[in-house]
């Protein structure tokens, strides 16, 4: 498996975005493993969402919430440490990726182990926590389904809900089959590739693991900051043996993920599995209030994660990408994503919110093709639920990353020349005028049945994928001009 | 510099435009989505929404319930079932083919997972969602014992059913941990299609008891 860290956040060593999408493009059985598995999700997603009259009014809702929070996160995040202490429990700060693995890995040594059972987590999986923990000699078990799959397998997730969702039932067949030995338990004799069989044998491989484990690792799908209770939302009950076996809990969360109130839930326990697994509800959701005594873990840690997201909450456009909950209905729905599939995003975080994520957590010049990764046709925004508006913040960074390279280039990009050149001819009627005239005149040279396709010399990539329509022999402002005699539009200079 | 304050002072450094005067409440959230989706029976849509997970539904009248409970049980071939403290007597069938285990003292992980099922009450059952909640108070139980058996057969009384997410949580206390229940445990992670059965209880029975006889 290659990883890379790059300011914290994990696998950004990989090729850019265009240079990965054409791999997987050619890929056709991921391209049918993803058709498939997003079909299905996009139509689940729309039967229980139009249930809800009020849909957008709760989209509307959980926007507001996530903005209150954010503008006042310190208030809330100082808040829930108070609420958190006060139940029982220890809350540590990590303004980084380090910092978090140190502390969590210190806290599983002084717990007396050396392994840990985990809750699927993309912030444990941002900031490369079980590297950091294998280096330290602690084996983690990832025990979502999917994960588990990951993990055997030696690859990498592809998608924030379902990371296994390039496989398809007869790959992950042959992963169990080849790999859960060397872990534990073995697969079962003659398992077959019906995911009744698979699941079950998940449950026999990790049952062993959740029985004797005293430590386990979770993210958290919300705190609040009002009376300091964690949640995690789930299917399988791998967290629930997690988040109720282990003498030791440790909660890894991003600190967007506060919220002020407990009431504040009713807004998103309905939206939230609606978009991610299009179900009413999702089988389990689990909130704890620091320690119970008699039940559960008895030593409860929250440690609460900056690694880039004070700096994405310092541009006022980019950080409504703070506001996620992570459901992937953006990814679900993206054509882009469908095609390509989550790895050729080179981040934890793919599809179109990863695409806006990653480049702010990471830093634009970290992931510059990222931005451009999209369409931007807008069915992201129209799927999110807390109406994160993924087009306008994918074209405030692609403007970023212009301006990044015009920062570390001396001599002008080939695309800024073009750019430079438009600007101008844009400036005057007349220099439009003109500039159209030659366009004319060049393209009979150049255009094949009225469209333009590859360009030689420094437009050869752009044009690559692009065809552009021959210019019209006559343009607008000659047409006007024409049967408009005598009519000068005010201001306008001749 | 510690990395609270560190992080603190990055926040507050961000967030430069928003002015000193304005308070969290001065962000306006408007509330005007529903309080309910359940409409005017939520008994029946919480019976049939809890089916829809591929849970088993048995509605009952209250003198019928204990029966109804041990019905179900000598149906799954239980031979060991846990039962937790304060389990109310008026649904706990008189005997049968099981031994009964208390959870007092509190049984091994090993016990736990040897046991056949669980038998408990609720909190709170929600309608629309068809979601039970536990909130390990009396005759549910501390959260392990509703884990670890394959097989959780749980009492709902009518008048525990409220229409919607909303009115659930204003009826719940966070200070106490709680489960969620939505159907048995599951998975949609191979080819995003839902499958039943991991590693929670993969049979999910509902005894719901109902105030007027069901005819």
């Amino acid at each position: 498996m290659t990883t890379g860290t790059g300011d914290g956040l994990v696998w950004l060593d990989t090729p850019a975005f265009p240079e990965a999408a054409r791999t997987a493009l050619a890929d056709t059985q991921l391209r049918g493993n993803l058709r498939r598995a997003t079909g299905t999700i996009r139509d689940k997603r729309l039967a229980v969402t139009g249930e809800l009259a009020d849909w957008e009014q709760l989209r509307a809702a959980g926007a507001a919430l996530k903005r209150r929070t954010l503008r006042h996160l310190d208030c809330y995040l100082v808040e829930l440490e108070e609420s958190v202490t006060r139940a029982g429990g220890t809350v540590h700060w990590a303004a980084d990726a380090d910092q978090a693995n140190r502390i969590v890995t210190e806290l599983v040594r002084a717990a007396g182990a050396d392994e840990v059972v985990k809750v699927k987590s993309m912030a444990t999986q941002e900031i490369g926590l079980n590297e950091a923990l294998a280096e330290a000699g602690i084996a983690a078990y990832e025990t979502d389904l999917a994960e588990l799959i990951v993990q055997l397998g030696g690859d990498r997730p592809s998608h924030i809900l379902v990371p296994a969702i390039h496989r398809n039932r007869g790959e992950i067949q042959g992963i169990f089959r080849r790999e859960m030995a060397a872990w534990g338990r073995p697969a079962p004799e003659g398992l077959t590739d019906e995911p009744r069989a698979l699941a079950e044998a998940a449950r026999l491989h990790l049952r062993e693991k959740f029985l004797r484990a005293r430590v386990a690792v979770s993210g958290a799908n919300f705190a609040i900051a009002g009376t300091g209770t964690v949640g995690v939302v789930e299917s399988e009950g791998n967290g629930r043996m997690c988040l109720t076996l282990p003498q030791t809990l440790i909660t890894v969360m991003g600190i967007e993920k506060v919220l002020p109130a407990w009431s504040d839930l009713e807004v998103f326990l309905q939206l939230l599995p609606r978009s991610s697994t299009g179900e009413r509800m999702n089988p389990y959701t689990s909130t704890w209030t620091g320690r119970t005594p008699g039940d559960g873990p008895q030593d409860f840690h929250l440690v609460l994660l900056d690694n880039g997201r004070t700096a994405t909450l310092a541009d006022t456009v980019g950080r409504q990408a703070l506001a996620c909950i992570r459901c992937s209905a953006c990814l679900n729905v993206c054509p882009v994503y469908e095609r390509t599939g989550g790895h050729a995003y080179g981040s934890v975080y793919p599809g179109p919110i990863g695409a806006v994520l990653t480049p702010q957590l990471a830093g634009v010049d970290k992931a510059p093709s990222l931005p451009f990764a999209s369409t931007l046709c807008g069915a992201c925004y129209d799927a999110c639920p807390v109406k994160i508006n993924i087009p306008e913040v994918l074209a405030h960074l692609r403007a970023e990353v212009v301006e990044s390279k015009r920062r570390s280039h001396r001599a002008p990009t080939p695309e800024a020349l073009v750019m430079r050149a438009a600007a101008a001819a844009l400036a005057t009627p007349r220099r439009l005028s003109a500039a159209q005239r030659s366009a004319r005149l060049g393209s009979h040279l150049l255009a094949r049945k009225g469209r333009i396709g590859r360009l030689p010399g420094p437009l050869r990539a752009w044009s690559d994928s692009r065809d552009s329509p021959q210019p019209p022999a006559e343009t607008f402002h000659a047409w006007w001009r024409r049967t408009h005699p005598g009519e000068t539009r005010s201001g306008e200079s001749r | 510099m510690n990395a609270r304050d560190t992080v603190l002072g990055r926040i507050r450094a961000a967030l430069a435009d928003v002015p000193a005067d304005e308070a969290p409440q001065d962000v306006p959230v408007a509330r005007d989505y529903l309080a309910d989706h359940a409409g005017a029976d939520p008994t029946g849509l919480f019976a049939d929404r809890v089916a829809d997970y591929r849970a088993e539904v048995v509605r009952t009248a209250p003198a019928d319930a204990k029966q109804a409970v041990a019905e179900a049980l000598r149906r799954r071939g239980v031979r060991s079932l846990v039962v937790p403290p304060g389990f109310p007597e008026e649904f706990l069938p008189d005997d049968g083919p099981w031994q009964r285990l208390g959870d007092d003292p509190q049984l091994t992980v090993a016990e736990l997972d040897a046991a056949d099922g669980v038998l408990t009450t609720a909190a709170v059952g929600i309608a629309v969602t068809g979601t039970i909640v536990l909130d390990t108070g009396p005759g549910q139980g501390r959260r392990a014992l509703t884990l670890l058996p394959d097989y959780h057969l749980c009492v709902v009384r009518e008048e525990q059913i409220v229409g919607d997410v909303p009115e659930a949580l204003a009826a719940l206390d966070p200070a106490r941990p709680l489960t969620f229940v939505s159907g048995p445990s599951a998975t949609s992670d191979i080819e995003l299609d839902r499958v039943e059965g991991v590693h929670g209880p993969r049979t999910l029975v509902v005894v719901l008891v109902g105030a007027e006889p069901v005819v």
